[in-house]
């Protein structure tokens, strides 16, 4: 944190501290309430196919594109309402993405797994495991090789630490001295298996064999993630090459909705403990009103009307219309 | 003034550095391609013209570097990437199958991939199983990816620029063991389109489809059938997809005969869908079953009298056309 934010009397900084703590609280909760709604939907049976909840993973998200501008690009995962939400996609044409609907962000063709928007650099969700690593590289390499000031962001899950390709984009990276961070997000379980039993040496020391900057961060904590994000953004900007960030956080649900008995390869015991005490939510809260940045009743309100957006957006999803069936063979080829 | 000749390696090199020139975001990206200018000296002189910005080395990462002209095909560039052996397609499989051929459809639209994947097919090279395979179908079988099968050096230029300037992922095969075969290619800027058969050389009796390294082959064919008093069609498709059907069924429906001829294994392959087009637009034409040569459905074996057999030859071809025809 910087000095500033101590001082809330300080002047222009501060006011720009304070508003953007404020933002970053809004679209955390965003995400959090944006899940919350996918779970009803699901289990309403409103959402066809698979849901696969960022709930937990807020800070990551949230504090990593807040140090990007809109025209700096990302790559997604299965797990990544939160990243495209996090960038700039609005919760209207998300839902409607969902549930397959023209009005969605790939007009229905995509769904969850595959959410893309040009407009906020977001170069698409990705349902093969690792799968965008090359992408994200590549958009990192016609960024310097058009001599942009871009930077490019590839979110992946630990479980991609077992895909090849990921060794073969660092080394690139690291050789060609691209803009681009990896961003491991160590949510501990590889779909239904601890990390560590699929996890030889160390998460970092992999990039760091290739020469790569490397930080690892609380995950939870939204002020830690935005700090370092930023620092290897400029870093990266400046042309001082890739970086590989690790955050370790923890998600809350299964793997997707309907991984609903978990007991076998995690306890709620543990899972208690990192929503009570680990709730990435909650501890940029306890900052807000430690600070004087916000009390309880202007948290409320904040929650009001997020709840309130998301609703609406759910309403203008269910109520779109679904693609012509003609639309079928249409963008197979562009 | 006689007519130019250039070889199909020149061939391929020229239309690269005219679209370098005329466009700034192409760009090439593969094993040995800046000095070395690939084991088959495709592209020499490449990396003199352009620099190792445009014309760049990479280490031996096939999936990693298709991945990455991906990426930066869809933030504004047109990379061409060099996969050395169609063999090595197998290991980019995820990126073009996966994410290439899919990107503009699940995003609705929004994003494009215009980038070209040059790469080699053809036995007899004595090269063994795992560089002498032809695997075309593969690429063939995907929604979303183009293929560009060129048999000589005035289209392999032709499609390679159409191709460049295509905004779709292409996969251009190139017979290696035609690199040095010559023919005549103009001076003059010109392009061929994707999805236009060509008609190689005209006759009544007998079609001969017959995609790249087996173009020559059908023509040599041809000509052992003139003397027996065939007259053979050669028609190639020059793309498997977008795949000029009409063309084939035109041919079939004036000769009554067809024989398909691909490198590749027939089993679910090339020949099989050609075959296949050919059967249901023509049925009533044809006076006998379409037939498939293509390779043996073998590994592509090292020994030379072994790896002979297997693939069509123009002996091979002439002797089932002539059966076909009733001689």
């Amino acid at each position: 944190m910087t000095i500033a934010t101590m001082h809330p009397e300080a002047g222009p900084v501060t006011a720009a501290e304070h508003e953007k703590w404020l933002r970053v609280y809004r679209k955390m909760l965003t995400i959090r309430l944006f899940e919350e709604h996918v779970n009803d939907l699901y289990t309403r049976a409103l959402m066809p196919g698979l849901a696969h909840l960022y709930s937990g993973e807020e800070a990551v998200a949230v504090g990593i594109c807040e140090a990007l501008r809109i025209d700096d690009y990302i790559t997604s995962t299965h797990r990544g309402h939160g990243h495209c939400l996090a960038k700039g996609a609005s919760p209207d044409r998300m839902f409607a993405e969902l549930l397959g609907k023209e009005a969605g962000y790939c007009r229905g063709k995509g769904g969850s797994m595959h959410i893309a928007d040009p407009a906020t650099g977001n170069l698409g969700a990705n349902a093969i495991v690792g799968g965008s690593v090359g992408i994200a590289t590549g958009a990192a390499f016609s960024a310097k090789n058009r001599a942009t000031d871009r930077v490019a962001v590839c979110f992946f899950g630990e479980g991609a630490l077992g895909q090849g390709s990921l060794y073969e984009v660092m080394n690139l990276a690291q050789l060609w001295k691209l803009p681009v961070i990896y961003v491991c997000e160590n949510n501990q379980y590889n779909e239904y298996t601890h990390y560590r039993e699929t996890t030889a040496g160390t998460i970092l020391g992999r990039a760091a064999a290739f020469g790569v900057e490397t930080a690892l961060v609380d995950g939870q904590d939204v002020r830690a993630v935005h700090e370092v994000a930023s620092r290897l953004v400029k870093r990266a900007r400046a042309r001082g090459g890739p970086a590989f960030l690790q955050c370790d956080t923890y998600r809350y649900g299964g793997h997707h909705v309907g991984d609903i008995n978990r007991e076998y390869y995690r306890s709620k015991q543990e899972e208690y403990l990192w929503k009570t005490e680990r709730d990435p939510i909650r501890i940029l809260a306890n900052f807000l009103l430690d600070r004087g940045y916000a009390d309880a009743a202007s948290l409320d309100r904040i929650t009001s009307e997020v709840r309130t957006t998301i609703e609406a957006a759910v309403k203008f999803a269910i109520d779109a219309p679904y693609p012509d069936v003609d639309e079928v063979e249409q963008d197979v080829y562009a | 003034m006689p007519e130019r000749e250039l070889t199909f390696a020149q061939a391929v090199r020229e239309a690269l550095a005219e679209e370098m020139r005329r466009d700034s975001g192409v760009f090439i990206l593969g094993e040995d391609v800046a000095e070395a200018g690939t084991p088959f000296k495709v592209l020499s002189g490449l990396v003199e013209e352009f620099g190792s910005q445009r014309v760049v080395d990479t280490p031996i990462s096939e999936a990693g570097f298709t991945g990455v002209a991906v990426g930066a095909a869809m933030t504004g560039m047109r990379p061409v990437v060099d996969i050395m052996f169609g063999d090595f397609i197998t290991l980019t499989m995820d990126q073009m199958v996966n994410q290439a051929a899919k990107v503009h459809y699940m995003s609705g639209g929004h994003w494009k991939v215009p980038m070209v994947m040059r790469t080699t097919l053809g036995a007899t090279r004595r090269s063994a199983a795992q560089h002498s395979q032809s695997l075309q179908a593969w690429f063939s079988h995907v929604p979303g990816l183009k293929v560009v099968l060129p048999s000589t050096p005035y289209d392999a230029k032709g499609l390679l620029k159409s191709a460049i300037r295509d905004d779709n992922p292409v996969v251009f095969f190139e017979d290696k063991m035609m690199y040095k075969l010559k023919g005549p290619v103009p001076e003059e800027e010109y392009t061929i389109p994707l999805g236009v058969a060509d008609i190689k050389r005209a006759g009544d009796d007998i079609t001969l489809i017959a995609t790249s390294s087996m173009v020559q082959v059908a023509l040599g064919a041809a000509n052992l059938l003139l003397k027996e008093g065939i007259s053979a069609e050669v028609v190639d498709p020059r793309t498997t997809w977008p795949l000029d059907e009409k063309t084939l069924i035109d041919s079939a429906q004036k000769t009554s005969r067809v024989i398909v001829l691909d490198e590749g294994y027939g089993r679910y392959g090339v020949t099989s869908e050609l075959a296949a087009v050919v059967a249901e637009g023509a049925f009533y034409d044809l006076d006998a079953p379409v037939k498939r040569m293509g390779a043996m459905h073998v590994p592509i074996p090292f020994s030379p009298p072994l790896e002979d057999v297997t693939v069509p030859t123009e002996e091979t071809v002439f002797e089932v056309a002539r059966k076909m025809c009733g001689k």
